[in-house]
């Protein structure tokens, strides 16, 4: 009698396992889902193939720079440096890739090839990572501080550098953010081939183990070997290089680059990463949940925009569904 | 029934995802008694343990307590029906006193609400002195040792003034030494009518201290008997559903040249002019009292923490080693001593845990090889029997013993020359324990040279080829196996010892 209950409890306990199981990995694309559903019965504007490519393309920077700060969190880290960086190789790269009639021209007489604006950006983004991740790692200086230092330091050189717009780009500058191939706006190319190589390298190589094991247990990953020191500076080095990626891709889609770019994109970005399953306790997070998680956040912008809905509902809105993210997360970690 | 039994569980069933931890068990416990709770890792005792604090919700199953039939739903309620419990894996507040930590939740309170600190204070104080333990009530958690930290839960649980205490291997940290202080302990709160459910590997401390012995198997109750009525082969039939005669397999090595030398090593304050040589096939046991500068010769060793004076010598070269990086390069492994502090990595799998001091070794091109990795790991998984439904399983949720083994493939996996195991085997049932005592020797007749710190004699004895015993930071003496006796060592260990051993 006994052991014909506890074979059925077994049992229900199995598929309701498997159940928790399934939400735990796929609900979030669930709510997505829910989330296109409804905005499409709303708006009729919304299920169109061009609005579609629309948020795609609108989350495209937020989401180079959501993968880099997915893998800073993964490692126990944060970034808060992303969006003045952004703005800093943005004013940076466009100073390089003016037109000679340009109003704002800033170097006039200088043309060069599109790729020294494009160096310049990754380069500068990175370096900025380096100075993120070194003081993190050599100067034991907690991320929140380091990457706050950063924060304002990036944007005060973004203001010096230039305090005015830099617009009228060359065509070859401007095809990053406004091109397309085959059809498909090259952002969304860009972010898909970040988002692939990222994800392999998490998953496929030891230096993306060592990050997790990072955020998993530093002590532990230390006494195992890993040099935690240097997965750390290479983690913050491509989060900067992501956030100089991502100054390139703004400025050349909205044809300028401005001191003022990407204010709070960092948010934005961390949010996405947490909506998507990233533990902010680190060793936890992938590239596609934060994908996700991005998507969730351009479809609720959007659709929010469709219906009218005023602007500061929608930063409250936001902001609740990721306190109920870290919530959820919580409770799955427990 | 029932109405002279402190507790009764009945049916009790449980499962995880993948996992039937409990099926259908059942356990009785007389008051002022010590019941003994032993098998496999991974047999669901800590489980059932849980599952009687509230901490889980069985499917399944009864629990009378103090003769009423009750509903346990969270640990606040068990703790105030009388039921406290020692945990296996240790969790302090880090940042927090001694006595912030012991009267954490139920803070006295003073004048307008706020914490009554003086009488925190002196309560804990008076706490500790009535059980002997001699640690300031003002230390700051992290600034204990394991051993002081388990006292320090030990202590926790009994204020509660409770008529059941657990104690999920309260002993895995700490030395004969405390052992016996601890026992001490429970003979007073069993005069007093305190039950006791007593979970340990150790075979010696059953038959000292218990009463009554159940066993578990696979989440299953094997048998419940007086201790008096049985012993210890019969105990361990019952745990592994076999016989297992050899409980320490070591079996003679070639000792071979030195390959590892260490000379005057000193860490100020902890470590005074340590030296001793590793023979290649030997089976070096490092021994001593809890705070004797065992894990702190080892941490000096390994280059986990910096040394201020010495030379290490590796293979006849003299290196220099300042991170466990250039250790492991030099073809060192370290298994630590805190399984949950510096062994595990929580969050991330099995496979993650097993593999990442090796990666490299398991990549071609840069890229990981996951068919060989699942193909290493499945090996592992059958060679010390690891018990998880899969590689997958976050590590967190696997029982304590089986992290162990995980840890153990860890280091296996880098081949190292020189392996250093500070406690391998603790919180290992007997089953695997033998199991990696048999694949220690192996090592040692490949050619390995091995360093092993333990706190159990028993083992000391019974796998080294030379024993190294510490006593207060410096090397109390060195003994060939012939030589090395209980009585040798532990005047050793206790600084009694005139025939200082030549190194
Ligand atoms: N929270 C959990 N989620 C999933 N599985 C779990 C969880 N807790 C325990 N288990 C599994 O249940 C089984 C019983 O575990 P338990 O911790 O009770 O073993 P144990 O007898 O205490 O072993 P040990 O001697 O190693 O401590 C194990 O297979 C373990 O992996
Ligand atoms: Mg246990």
């Amino acid at each position: 009698m006994a052991l014909k209950a506890t074979g059925e409890t077994r049992d229900k306990n199995q598929q309701w396992g498997r159940v928790n199981a399934f939400l735990g990995k796929y609900g979030i694309v669930l709510i997505l889902l829910a989330m296109i559903l409804a905005f499409s019965l709303l708006s009729e504007g919304f299920f169109t193939a061009r609005n579609i490519f629309n948020i795609i393309r609108q989350i495209s920077f937020m989401g180079l720079i959501a993968i880099g700060v997915t893998m800073v969190i993964i490692t126990g880290g944060i970034d808060l440096g992303s969006g003045s960086v952004l703005a800093l190789t943005a004013v940076l790269a466009t100073s390089l890739a003016q037109i000679q009639t340009s109003a704002t021209l800033k170097y006039p007489g200088l043309e060069v090839p599109v790729i020294v604006p494009i160096v310049v950006a990754l380069g500068v983004g990175a370096l900025t990572g380096v100075i993120n991740g070194s003081l993190i790692a050599k100067f034991k200086i907690p991320p929140f501080i380091a990457t706050l230092g950063m924060m304002t330091v990036a944007r005060g050189f973004a203001l010096i550098y230039s305090n005015k717009p830099l617009s009228q780009l060359t065509p070859e500058y401007n095809f990053i953010g406004q091109g397309a191939l085959f059809g498909i706006p090259f952002p969304v190319i860009l972010l898909i081939l970040v988002a692939v190589v990222i994800h392999v390298m998490l998953n496929n190589t030891p230096f993306g183990r060592y990050i997790y094991a990072l955020g998993g247990n530093e002590q532990a990953a230390r006494i195992s070997g890993v040099n935690t020191d240097r997965v750390k500076i290479g983690v913050y080095t491509l989060a900067g290089l992501l956030s100089g990626l991502a100054g390139l891709v703004v400025s050349s889609r909205v044809g300028s680059g401005q001191p003022g770019q990407g204010m709070g994109i960092e948010l934005d970005a961390i949010a996405a990463a947490v909506i998507g399953g990233t533990s902010l306790s680190g060793g936890i997070g992938t590239i596609w949940g934060t994908i996700v998680g991005a998507l969730i956040i351009g479809v609720l912008d959007n659709g929010l925009i469709l219906l009218n809905v005023d602007q500061y509902w929608i930063t409250i809105v936001k902001g609740t569904i990721i306190v109920v993210a870290v919530i959820i997360d919580q409770r799955k970690n427990r | 029934m029932g109405e002279d039994n402190v507790l009764v569980m009945e049916h009790i069933s449980k499962a995880f995802p993948g996992v039937q931890a409990l099926s259908d068990v059942q356990l009785t416990v007389r008051p002022g008694s010590v019941h003994a709770l032993m098998g496999e890792n991974g047999a669901g005792k800590s489980t059932l343990m849980k599952v009687l604090i509230g901490m889980y919700i069985p499917e399944e199953g009864e629990i009378t307590f103090l003769g009423r039939k009750v509903k346990i739903e969270n640990t606040q309620q068990a703790l105030r029906m009388g039921i406290s419990m020692i945990h296996q894996e240790l969790s302090p507040e880090p940042y927090m006193t001694v006595a912030e930590n012991i009267f954490l939740g139920r803070e006295p309170l003073g004048r307008f609400g706020l914490i009554d600190k003086k009488k925190m204070m002196a309560e804990t104080k008076a706490l500790l002195e009535r059980l002997e333990i001699d640690i300031d009530p003002n230390t700051v958690m992290r600034n204990l040792s394991v051993a002081n930290t388990q006292m320090v839960e030990i202590a926790k649980a009994i204020s509660y003034d409770s008529s059941l205490i657990i104690m999920d291997e309260p002993t895995s940290a700490i030395t004969e030494r405390e052992v016996a202080h601890l026992f001490r302990i429970i003979r007073t709160l069993k005069d007093k009518g305190v039950a006791i459910i007593y979970i340990t590997h150790k075979m010696d401390e059953v038959f000292q201290i218990a009463d009554d012995i159940t066993v578990f198997r696979d989440g299953r109750h094997i048998a419940t008997v007086p201790a008096s009525q049985t012993d210890r082969n019969s105990l361990i039939a019952m745990m592994v559903g076999r016989e297992l005669t050899n409980l320490f397999p070591k079996e003679d090595a070639p000792i071979g040249e030195v390959v590892l030398s260490v000379r005057g090593l000193t860490r100020n304050g902890v470590v005074d002019d340590v030296s001793f040589e590793l023979r290649r096939g030997e089976i070096l046991g490092l021994a001593g009292l809890m705070g004797a500068g065992r894990t702190e010769v080892i941490e000096g060793v390994f280059g986990i923490k910096p040394i201020d004076a010495g030379e290490i010598t590796v293979k006849g070269k003299r290196v220099d080693i300042k991170s466990p990086r250039d250790a492991i390069r030099h073809g060192m492994a370290l298994l630590t001593e805190d399984r949950k502090l510096t062994g595990i990595m929580g969050v991330l799998s099995v496979r993650d845990n097993m593999m990442i001091a090796s990666l490299s070794s398991y990549s071609k091109a840069g890229f990981l090889n996951k068919r060989i990795i699942d193909e290493t790991c499945a090996k592992e998984k059958t060679r010390l029997e690891l018990k998880t439904p899969s590689m997958d399983q976050v590590i967190r949720l696997l029982s304590g013993g089986n992290q162990q083994k995980v840890l153990v493939s860890r280091w296996l996996l880098t081949v190292p020359d020189i392996l250093i195991l500070d406690e391998p085997t603790r919180g290992i049932d007997v089953g695997a324990k033998s199991e990696i005592h048999r694949l220690m020797s192996k090592l040692a007749q490949e050619g390995k040279a091995i360093i092993m710190v333990s706190s159990e004699l028993p083992e000391i004895l019974g796998m080294s080829d030379r024993v190294l015993v510490m006593h207060e930071g410096r090397v109390g003496g060195i003994f060939d196996r012939k030589d090395a006796t209980q009585e040798n060592i532990m005047r050793a260990a206790t600084g009694h010892n005139e025939l200082m051993a030549a190194v």
